[in-house]
Parts: structure tokens; sequence; C-alpha cells
């Protein structure tokens, strides 16, 4: 027997479409502040990656920059819903959920400088942001590779006997390492609190969808006898009326489901994708035009009533300002030192008065 | 004292980890009803239920990945591959999530996992199922590796790596499963990182984990017997952390080193030995440090060549008559 999609992706539609799923009682019960503090989220995430890219175009960042600019509404709709028993594991287009679960910009910024004041002390980098006080696991370099992750927090929910679910993000790009389909079918044996999020910007780096994977992505579930979803991604509202089901089921009945989150992004798959062979300029303008995901919710809220332009461009104001303390804040900081390198490898080495083992731990 | 098996120990010492901690969970392919494809855990399902022992699917990726993400939560799985050989399917969770979280994330995470296992060759079982990885493993900052020859260190080490807070690969030996050794009734735990002298002697030092222990004990037997040498034998028992002062006052002792080991020569063990010692004790060295590992190629399944091509008591005997040349 195949389960039928609970969600489908047809309710909302371009400009306009994101009040379709206003009614929804997670978003109806929703205050004009916390509407707002939703819109500020995206629109901090926006600019924190934009301010990053500078930052990188400066040299001031190494290695590689997944920006989410695009995919807002995605972690901030999913994070959103969290209560304080659920977690959150993402891959390494993960700056967005760390601002998302409450993470604070300047400690992310001076990760990405690489310094000792970043959020893991520079160890890290952009694909390693983690925050366990915020039930927040990271940020996960190796597609596919925080999936069983993700199962195995949900496995520890429901072994302690806690009520809550692991929200396990991944891309499309993702859906075809055995990894994913080896957590997909322990999630479904042993029915653990997890919703596999995949968040479809389109293209896995730069392979489309189509040149990559076989069938729906989410529809897979139907082999592992779960429920599964799709959604618009750039849709705020409907992101949250389309989670909060499955979270739900997830928390309150150990069911795991896997929902597609349709989005996109602007920018290339990292800061060393030139973007110029695999989309047109065309395909990005439109979406910017119609389903821009802060445009379509200020649009929203605007119509409600709650939002005016006026208090919309403070808000961004205040995000930018915010964003570029960040950055100064990231700047001002010291690198680690040479002695760091060796620290936060063992339990134990951090922590000598408790240390049990004997011997060499670091080798020349 | 109690005679047990070594596969015993290591049952007794999850059963008592079991016991004392509620976190601990011990899950594999085979470990509940089966009782283990090596009957380690036999009789642990009926003691302690289906919540705490745990039949997995063949599918190592996701349930090792899945106890590492658990572990991050403060359970201490203590997972079960049916032999080690099958890491190379979870290498990305072993050695990308296991190994690197704690660093990656700045300290705030660690995983107090244990994976463990047979890890050896033998058994005529091919190339596929006769991988020896402790060297691949202990190359990755963050883990520990560790490889008991005896019942008595089995079971002792075993408790250690179930109460460490980073993740620690145990490597056992299907051979070794059904030697006898005394094991006290009273509690005991090894530290992880102590070597011992399981022979003493002053001619020459041995130093070897696992079943090359063994091997290398029934040399040193003959090497004493037939040609009146006196080796002692060092048993790494840790290979990370590793007991270096125990190696190095062997060899300050002797002066002359024979390194043996089931592994591969290329990068094994022994070659991180030797830089040791050339480095820590190069004044006390009366000969150059000799090697004796597996024959350089893939496990072969002919079983008289196998056993050539693993370290036993007469290449090592020669090997160490050798060295005394």
């Amino acid at each position: 027997m195949t389960k039928k999609p609970t969600v489908t992706a047809d309710k909302s539609d371009a400009a306009g479409g994101g009040a379709a799923f206003a009614g929804a009682p997670v978003n109806a019960r929703l205050s004009k502040d916390a509407k707002i503090a939703l819109y500020r989220s995206m629109v901090r995430i926006r600019r924190f990656e934009e301010r990053s890219l500078r930052a990188y175009q400066a040299k001031k960042i190494g290695g590689f920059l997944h920006l989410y600019i695009g995919q807002e509404a995605v972690a901030v709709g999913c994070c959103s819903l969290m209560t304080k028993d659920d977690h959150v594991i993402t891959a390494y287009r993960d700056h967005g959920h760390a601002l998302a679960v409450g993470m604070e910009m300047k400690p992310l910024m001076a990760e990405l400088y690489g310094k000792a004041t970043g959020c893991s002390k520079g160890k890290g980098g952009s694909m390693h942001f983690f925050d366990p006080e915020r039930n927040y696991w990271g940020g996960h370099g190796i597609v596919g590779g925080q999936v069983p992750l993700g199962a195995g927090l949900a496995y520890g929910l429901k072994y302690k006997g806690v009520k809550g679910a692991c929200m396990t993000f991944m891309g499309d790009g993702a859906v075809n390492q055995g990894a994913v389909h080896e957590a997909y079918n322990l999630a479904a044996l042993w029915q653990l609190p997890v919703v596999f999020v995949i968040e479809n910007n389109g293209y896995s780096m730069g392979t489309s969808q189509a040149r990559s994977s076989a069938g729906e992505l989410a529809r897979r579930a139907e082999g592992y006898g779960m429920a599964w979803g799709v959604c618009d991604g750039h849709n705020l509202y409907e992101v949250r009326a389309s989670m909060e089901k499955f979270l739900a089921a997830a928390r309150e009945e150990s069911k795991p489901a896997i929902v597609e989150v349709r989005t996109y992004r602007y920018r290339g798959h990292s800061v060393a994708d030139p973007d110029n062979t695999y989309r047109n300029k065309a395909e990005i303008e439109d979406y910017r035009k119609t389903k821009d995901p802060i445009q379509v919710f200020q649009n929203v809220l605007i119509g409600e009533g709650v939002l005016t332009e006026e208090a919309a461009g403070q808000i961004d104001a205040e995000a930018r300002a915010e964003a570029d303390v960040s950055a100064e804040f990231a700047e001002a900081s010291p690198f680690p030192a040479v002695e760091d390198i060796t620290k936060d490898v063992y339990w134990e080495a951090d922590n000598p008065s408790e240390r049990k083992s004997q011997g060499r731990l670091f080798f020349e | 004292m109690p005679v047990i098996t070594y596969r015993e120990a290591l049952r007794h010492a999850l059963a008592e980890e079991l016991q004392r901690d509620a976190n601990v969970v011990v899950m594999g392919e085979e470990v509940a009803q089966f009782n283990g494809a090596y009957k380690v855990t036999e009789g642990l399902l009926e003691k302690f239920g289906p919540k705490r022992i745990v039949d997995t699917p063949i599918s190592e990726a996701g349930f090792i990945g899945m106890g590492i993400g658990a572990s991050m939560l403060g359970v201490r799985p203590v997972m079960e591959l049916m032999f080690w050989s099958f890491y190379s399917v979870a290498f990305d969770q072993i050695l990308n999530n296991a190994a690197n979280v704690r660093y990656m994330s700045g300290g705030l995470i660690h995983c107090p996992i244990v994976i463990r296992g047979p890890a050896n060759g033998g058994t005529n079982v091919g190339a596929t199922h006769s991988h020896t990885p402790e060297n691949i493993l202990a190359n990755h900052p963050g883990v520990k590796v560790v490889c008991p020859a005896t019942p008595y260190d089995a079971k002792g080490l075993l408790k250690s790596a179930i109460r460490d807070n980073d993740p620690v690969f145990f490597l056992e030996n299907t051979i070794l499963y059904g030697d006898k050794g005394e094991v006290p009734n009273e509690e005991y735990v090894i530290p992880l990182g102590s070597a011992e002298v399981k022979r003493e002697g002053g001619d020459l030092t041995i130093v070897a984990h696992g079943r090359a222990v063994i091997n290398s004990l029934a040399a040193a037997q003959l090497l004493k017997q037939e040609h009146d040498i006196s080796a002692e034998v060092v048993d790494l028992r840790s290979i990370r952390p590793l007991d270096e002062a125990t190696v190095l006052a062997s060899v300050r002792k002797t002066h002359r080193v024979l390194l043996v080991e089931e592994n591969k020569p290329f990068c094994g063990v022994g070659a991180q030995l030797a830089y040791l010692i050339q480095e820590q004790a190069f004044d006390d060295l009366d000969a150059p440090i000799k090697r004796v590992s597996a024959i350089d190629a893939p496990a072969i399944y002919s079983p008289p060549l196998e056993v050539e091509q693993l370290p036993h008591p007469q290449r090592i005997l020669k090997a160490a008559i050798e060295l005394l040349k």
C-alpha cells in the first residue's frame, strides 16, 4: 500500500500567494510580534550572507562559502516550530539554520574569519557550525553524511524517553547517497522521531535535479512505508503549515517522514562556482522577482497590516548594521594560537583532571 | 581465580557495564536474537531485553552513524561490527563524524561510542574479511584504538572503553575468542594506554599487539628453549593512546628491538614505534630495529599460505636470531 503525500505543492503560486496558508492553525496563532520576528529572522540571514560574501571577496574568509540566499524561509519556517526538545542537524549550507535556531551573528562571522572567538573557535569553518545548547548539531561537510547522525539524535530522544523530534536537513544532491537510504530504513524500521527535510534548490552543485535523481525525491519514502510531503519553500507560512504536521507526528507518535521543500538559491553552489554553466540568469531573475521568500512574506505582512514598508526598511537597516558589527567583531578578534591546534581533539585531553587513560595521545 | 575464555571476558564486561549504566546499549548485526555471530553477546538479550540489546540491519554506515548521533546526546552505544573489515562501508561515519565532530565543534560535542568486533586474518576468509585497520584508525586524532590479546585484558580494557568519553575502537580477534585465561570475579578496569610486559627478558625486546603477542610469547619460549635467548615481550594493548614509557624502558634494558604485528608493513603500527624508538632511545640501540609484519599482499585465501603470510612463531624466531647476530 502506498501512502498519499499529505501536502502538495499546488496551493500557493507566485507573488501574493504567500497568504494561502495564513489560516493554518500554526500560523493563525502567531502574534503580530511573532510574525515580525520571523520576518526579521529571514532578513538577518540574507544580510549576514551578503556581508560574509563581501568578506570572502575581500579575502577575509578562506575555503568554501555556501550561501543560503534564496532559501531563508526553509530554515526559518522549520526552526520556528522547534520546542525545547526538538533538534536540528544539517549539511554544509548551514548558516541559515544556525541563525534560525538563535545563534548570534558575531561568533558565526568570527568562525568564517577563522578566529578564536568563532562558534567552533576557528576550527570548523563555514561548513561546521554547531550549538548543542540550542540543539543545533551542525553543520556537516560530507553530502548526506549527517543524515545517519540525525537518525541517531532521534534514536537518542526515543531511547531516553524524551518527547522531541530531530529535523534532519539535506540538499537535493544528498538523496542519492547510500547513507541517506540506510538512515531512512532505520528511521522507518524503528519508528524514530525524525523528519528528513530535503531542501531542494534544484541543483546538486551544478547538476540539475533532472540530470541527477530518478523519480520524485520525497516519494522515495513510500519504499520505506514513511509519510512524505512536498511544499513550496519560498512561502514561510506554507513551510510552517506543512512541517508542523510531520513534526507533530514525529513528536507525539514517533513517526518519521520525508518532506521535500522546493526552494532556490540565487548564488552558485559555493563561491567557487562561477554559476554560468548550468542555468541562465533569467531563471534566477524570475525567482527573485516572483518568489523571493523575504519579499513574498513582506507582502503578506503588509497585506495583513502587521508590517509597513517603513518598518521593513528599519528591520533591514538593523540587520545590515548587525552584520557589519559582526564583521568588525570578527576582524578585531584574535586568531587561535598554535597551541590551540591540539585542543578540542580528545575530551580526556581537555579534561585532564578527569583523565583515566594513560600514555601518549598526540604524536609527532 | 576463575578461568574463562576471551569471548566470555568480553561478555562479562558488556554485562557489567550494561548493569552499571542505563545509557549503555549494545547494537549490531545478529547481536540479540542470534546471540552474536561469534557468540560474544550470548544471553545478553535474555538478561537485558530488546531496548538494550538491539539487532540492526546489515547497514553499517546507517547504524554506526546512528550510534554516533545518539552518543552526541549522551547515549553510550557499544556497536558490534561483525568484522572490523566492514568498517570500510562506514568509513565516513567513523572517521569523518566520530573522529572529527569534537574538533569541528570547538569542543562543544563529544562522542562516547565504542565500536568493537574482530579484526584479524588467519581464518581463510580472503582479503575482504581479513583487514586489521588499527593503524588506519589510529591515524585519526580524536579516536582511541585498543587491541587486547588475553581474556584478562579484554575485559578490563572493554570496561574502560565503555566508560571513556571519546570514541574508542576496540579490535578483537576471532582466533582468540576461545582462548582461556584467569579473570577475577572482582571488578577491575585496565586504563587505556597502558602496555604490559607479558614476559621478562634481557636479550631483546619484542613489541606486539593483539594475537601477535600470543605468537611472540610462543616465539620467546622457543628462543629460550632452543637458543638460550631471553626475549622480553611487551604487549601494547592500546595503540592510541600509546604507552611509550613501557616500550622505551624495555628498549633501554635490552638494546635490541623486534616489532611484530599482523598489520601490513607500510605505515603499520611498527612504523610509528620505530620512529619513536629511534628518536627517544637512539643511543640505547645496539642494532637496527627489525619488524615482522604480514607479507605485503592482500590476505591470501589458501590456508597453509595464509599461515605463512601472517607473523607466526617461526618467522618471529628467525627475525629475533637475525637481530642478535
